[in-house]
């Protein structure tokens, strides 16, 4: 599982190494300075990374010790397993897949169905819901914490997967690429619909749905780590073990009472159990992630 | 006689399945009540609370106190706040000392003496030690229960000592010690830097004026009403901190961030001497490779008399609104901690002070304090010193702020930025409008 | 050009029937909650509440700190922004040359997004650590001077830059190989055929065509960076050394979740919402004119 960030880097420089490898055509040498800058911005973008992954297979006398080691060491299986441990990550990793995928889902629907509804029909308060919708983008979430804390008090969702999942999903980001989307797409499609006799509904299921995979499976990415990724808002809203998410599990390894010394070492391995399964999501749906966007930006 | 071999098996396989099934009913027992416990403990600290909780709940079947840790200090406060608007607060909360105001003008806690006292649970009040309980206390009477105290002390290299040259059984006494043991650990090569610190508001300028018997607020540092204003402006806290500010330029003080950011100086070997909690001893003997010894604070010496430190950490405290059945498990958990043998174990386990006297003295007969002398320097600096109205603790509305003004001062004057005196007026005027604005607030 | 529409009258109210709900009840609602507190002086325990009009406001206009923090917020967002976009422009146009492994290439430059703010900050404050951290290890063989961020303000600020840029550099590069992919090859193809050097192409060619695309990035980062991104600040510097990487939305964390100060963070939040309006009805204005002449 961490070896693959190792094993990417192996395989794009056997890749560089290929294309430096004598051929039937003369070696490219444009290409050569593109795969050597290449390599060197990954080199920058990934060290902090693999940095991280280095500590997370030390001990902790390694960690500060100086001149740091900069190769992997061996004590990655103890440590994880005990961060595993220590951190409750089995339950943590499912509670944060539910609310990531809850939260992603949910709002997909929620937004198409309303964009669908903005640019399609002309109906009374049309551009106050639309305003109302948009201004869900001006206010950070540390801002109203205090508040959307006492209204879900108020509705008895505390300590609960609507609780936790349900205010994630009031922002606007999704409602604005489908509006985009729904806007370049030729007029001529919804005349043609009508005139075939199809209603709204019809036309969403049979002509928009399929054309907006690639904006869904991009969106499902991002709301995806945004849901994952999510910190405060869990922290004040579970009230018991079993309802905690791996971000917070992480927080927990780390002592902030300052009179404790940081185990390093089971602090990276708890990152990198944390940032796992966003990367892998990016790494799988890569490909949709940037058809999506290019289908969105025409 | 294969038959009857197989069909025995199969009468034993049918057994143990009908055993395993029995074992899985649930047999009737008495719902336990839930007592909900949230606290700010990470790491191994963590591990030693759910320890502490395991032992009583397996020492009664009436109560389960069930611990969670709802985030850092800040964070679990603010959230306990927020729970119990909505009615649905834990019964006990763990809160650190800097919110000792704030929790006890806010009419939503139920003093500890005053739960006592309804359950009818006797405790001895009197056993406890007189620096921990006099900063939780109003008109004598406890309000939380003292749970992780620690104090700061010094910590120093014994194997760069003797590299230096000097006595390594021999800490610094005075700051002028300080700075001589530093400037020849340096010259000396055996370390980098004299000396650093942790919490640096709590170390240098909270601890240093009780040290010294200065006043750090007015109204017996707020003890004595709200119009309180800072005295960290005068002379004991110009000098201090000009000096430290002096030293940072030679290394003979080296600072190193807020909190335990500064830690891994000390552990890398990088600085000779620190100034922290003494609920580091534990970690330090698990992290530290070389021989280390501790020591009293330093102080200036004449004209300063010496009184005593002041205690940092948390209390837990008991949020109102609960019945009285649920207060009953929440007033036996309290009396649990506080007796002497779970005092003693936690003591040992996380090197946070014991706060009875009974459970000092047992320690001290085990020859506990013989075998882990550091673990002593922190209970004499509390207790066998002077005790006076200026080293009782302190107790300020919106505290959490000031620190955090006072270590932003602090930083503006080791980066050279402001001097000692800009930097502390800068902060003592900041720090009494956050006091002003307190006592606004509590006034009706 | 009129747009067709569907001609129910019930319907559409029905479809944006669940996003309002959860707006209403969850934005509206309690963004009005804080702005009521913005009023008031607030006790730590909501007991007490007083009508102070607007002392709130006052009190922040005429604080030195706050101003800090306006500058602080626009040095940040603006150093976030311009490292970050620029350096994604740089990635993404190797990352769409005509070599081979470019899947590969791409997958390695996108994953960082995927990455917590609160855990890159950590990763950070490791390699930046001054007595542990790689970094000043290395740098000290290079250069004498301590690039103590305890201490120095500036190399503060410059850590907690480098490390939040690092945090959008994948959703940036993602935007940026899109529209990179989507110049249409003969236009390349042209300039191949007038003999174009790589960065003639890029600088005549490329960077126009995609900035469009530029302008959305810059502004969604200036955006993010200004009133979203504090969660690397909270993790390494907490606003310090002093006030020197106290953004604004850090300062209204603390003030209100730390401090308990609901009614300073209230008229905080009353501001930045100000603040924040001003510039996303500035860039829907020139994003509607952007797609009309495209």
């Amino acid at each position: 599982m961490s070896a693959v960030g190792a094993t990417r880097v192996e395989v794009a420089g056997v890749r560089a190494r290929e294309a430096l490898a004598p051929r039937k055509r003369p070696v490219n040498r444009h290409a050569l300075v593109v795969h050597a800058l290449l390599v060197s911005c990954i080199a920058v973008v990934a060290f902090p990374l693999y940095y991280a992954f280095i500590i997370s297979t030390q001990d902790l006398q390694q960690v500060v010790q100086r001149p740091p080691r900069l190769l992997p060491s061996t004590h990655l299986w103890e440590n994880y397993v005990e961060a595993w441990r220590k951190a409750n990550m089995g339950r943590m990793l499912v509670n944060s897949a539910v609310m990531a995928v809850t939260v992603a889902v949910g709002k997909i629907t929620i937004s198409m169905l309303s964009a669908f509804a903005i640019v399609y029909f002309s109906f009374r308060g049309r551009m106050l819901c639309f305003w109302m919708i948009f201004i869900t983008l001006m206010l950070p979430v540390p801002v109203r914490l205090m508040s959307t804390f006492e209204v879900v008090g108020t509705l008895g969702w505390l300590n609960s997967y609507q609780g936790l999942t349900i205010p994630l999903m009031a922002s606007a980001t999704a409602t604005f690429l489908f509006r985009q989307f729904y806007l370049t797409i030729p007029n001529e499609m919804a005349e043609a619909a009508q005139l075939d006799g199809a209603g709204p509904l019809r036309f969403l299921w049979s002509f928009l749905l399929p054309l907006s995979w690639a904006n869904i499976a991009a969106l499902f990415v991002v709301l995806f780590i945004f849901g994952w990724n999510q910190y405060l808002w869990p922290l004040m809203i579970t009230n018991t073990e079993a309802m905690r998410t791996v971000v917070i599990g992480l927080e927990g390894l780390i002592p902030r009472s300052g009179t404790e010394l940081p185990t390093w070492n089971l602090i990276m391995a708890g990152a990198m159990m944390a940032l796992l399964p966003p990367v892998a999501i990016i790494i799988f749906m890569q490909r949709w992630f940037v058809k999506g966007l290019v289908e969105s930006e025409k | 006689m294969r038959r009857t071999l197989q069909s025995s098996k199969l009468a034993m396989r049918a057994l143990a399945v009908l055993g395993a099934l029995i074992l899985l009913v649930p047999a009737p027992a008495l719902a336990k009540t839930e007592i909900h416990f949230w606290h700010a403990m990470t790491g191994q600290l963590g591990d030693a609370v759910n320890e502490l909780v395991k032992q009583f709940n397996e020492s009664q079947g009436n109560y389960e106190v069930k611990p969670l840790r709802k985030g850092t200090y800040p964070e679990t406060l603010t959230a306990a706040i927020a729970a119990y608007r909505q009615k649905s607060a834990p019964h006990i909360v763990q809160v650190f000392e800097v919110g000792t105001q704030t929790m006890m003008l806010s009419g939503a806690v139920l003093p500890v003496y005053q739960l006592m006292k309804e359950q009818e649970i006797k405790v001895d009040w009197k056993d406890f030690i007189a620096p921990v309980v006099g900063y939780y206390s109003k008109d004598g009477n406890l309000y939380s229960m003292p749970f992780n105290s620690s104090t700061p002390i010094l910590y120093y290299n014994k194997d760069a000592f003797q590299k230096a040259g000097l006595d390594p059984s021999k800490p610094p006494q005075t700051w002028k010690q300080v700075e001589d043991y530093g400037k020849k650990l340096i010259a000396s090569g055996a370390a980098k830097c004299g000396f650093s610190t942790g919490w640096p508001s709590w170390t240098m300028v909270e601890n240093m004026h009780a040290w010294h018997d200065q006043p750090f607020a007015t109204k017996r540092n707020g003890f004595d009403g709200l119009d309180v204003q800072l005295l960290i402006n005068k002379e004991l806290g110009v000098k201090h901190l000009g000096q430290l500010a002096a030293w940072q330029k030679d290394n003979v003080y080296s600072y190193g961030g807020r909190a335990g950011t500064a830690d891994p100086k000390f552990v890398s070997g990088e600085c000779g001497m620190y100034i922290q909690s003494s609920a580091l001893i534990g970690g330090f003997t698990k992290g530290v490779k070389f021989q280390w010894a501790t020591g009293q604070l330093p102080h200036w010496g004449a004209p300063y008399p010496k009184a005593t430190s002041i205690i940092g950490g948390a209390t837990l405290w008991v949020m109102k609104g609960k019945p009285a059945a649920e207060n009953r498990g929440t007033a036996l958990f309290l009396k649990f901690i506080s007796d002497t043998n779970q005092q003693m174990w936690w003591h040992v386990t996380t090197g946070y002070l014991a706060i009875s006297n009974s459970a000092v003295k047992n320690l001290e007969t085990g020859y506990h304090f013989k075998r882990n002398p550091d673990q002593f320097t922190a209970f004499a600096q509390l207790t066998k010193g002077k005790a006076t109205p200026n080293s009782q603790g302190l107790r300020l509305g919106n505290f959490v702020q000031i620190r955090d003004v006072i270590e932003g001062e602090m930083e503006n004057i080791f980066a050279g930025k402001k001097t000692a005196k800009q930097g502390l007026d800068d902060a003592v005027a900041k720090s009494n409008d956050m006091l002003k604005e307190f006592a606004a607030q509590n006034k009706q | 050009m009129k747009r067709t529409v569907f001609k129910n009258r019930w319907l559409p109210y029905l479809l944006v029937l669940p996003q309002m709900a959860v707006t209403v009840v969850f934005f509206f609602w309690p963004a009005l909650k804080s702005f009521q507190l913005s009023l008031f002086r607030v006790s730590p325990f909501g007991d007490k509440m007083t009508f102070v009009g607007l002392d709130n406001f006052s009190k922040l206009l005429g604080d030195p700190e706050y101003y800090a923090s306006v500058v602080n917020s626009f040095v940040f967002a603006g150093g976030v922004t311009v490292i970050s976009v620029a350096a994604a422009l740089v990635a993404s146009g190797l990352a769409t040359q005509k070599i081979r492994g470019l899947a590969a290439y791409r997958t390695l430059l996108l994953w960082p997004y995927g990455i917590a703010p609160a855990v890159a900050g950590i990763i950070f404050l490791f390699i930046f650590h001054p007595s542990y951290g790689v970094l000043p290890y290395f740098l000290s063989f290079v250069t004498s001077y301590e690039f103590n961020w305890l201490l120095k303000g500036w190399v503060a600020m410059t850590l907690v830059i480098a490390a939040t840029a690092w945090t959008h550099l994948g959703y940036n590069i993602a935007f940026y190989i899109a529209g990179l992919l989507a110049i249409p090859a003969s236009v390349m193809e042209a300039a191949d055929v007038d003999g174009a050097g790589p960065i003639r192409r890029f600088t005549a060619i490329m960077f126009p065509l995609v900035s469009p695309i530029t302008f959305y990035l810059v502004v969604l980062n200036m955006v993010f960076a200004f009133f979203e991104s504090f969660g690397v600040i909270d993790a390494v510097t907490k606003g310090g050394p002093g006030q020197d990487t106290q953004i604004m939305v850090y300062k209204l964390y603390k003030d209100g979740f730390i401090g308990l100060n609901l009614g300073s963070s209230g008229a905080q939040s009353v501001i930045l919402m100000a603040m924040v309006i001003g510039l996303t009805v500035l860039q829907f204005r020139f994003a509607e004119r952007k797609v009309t002449y495209s």
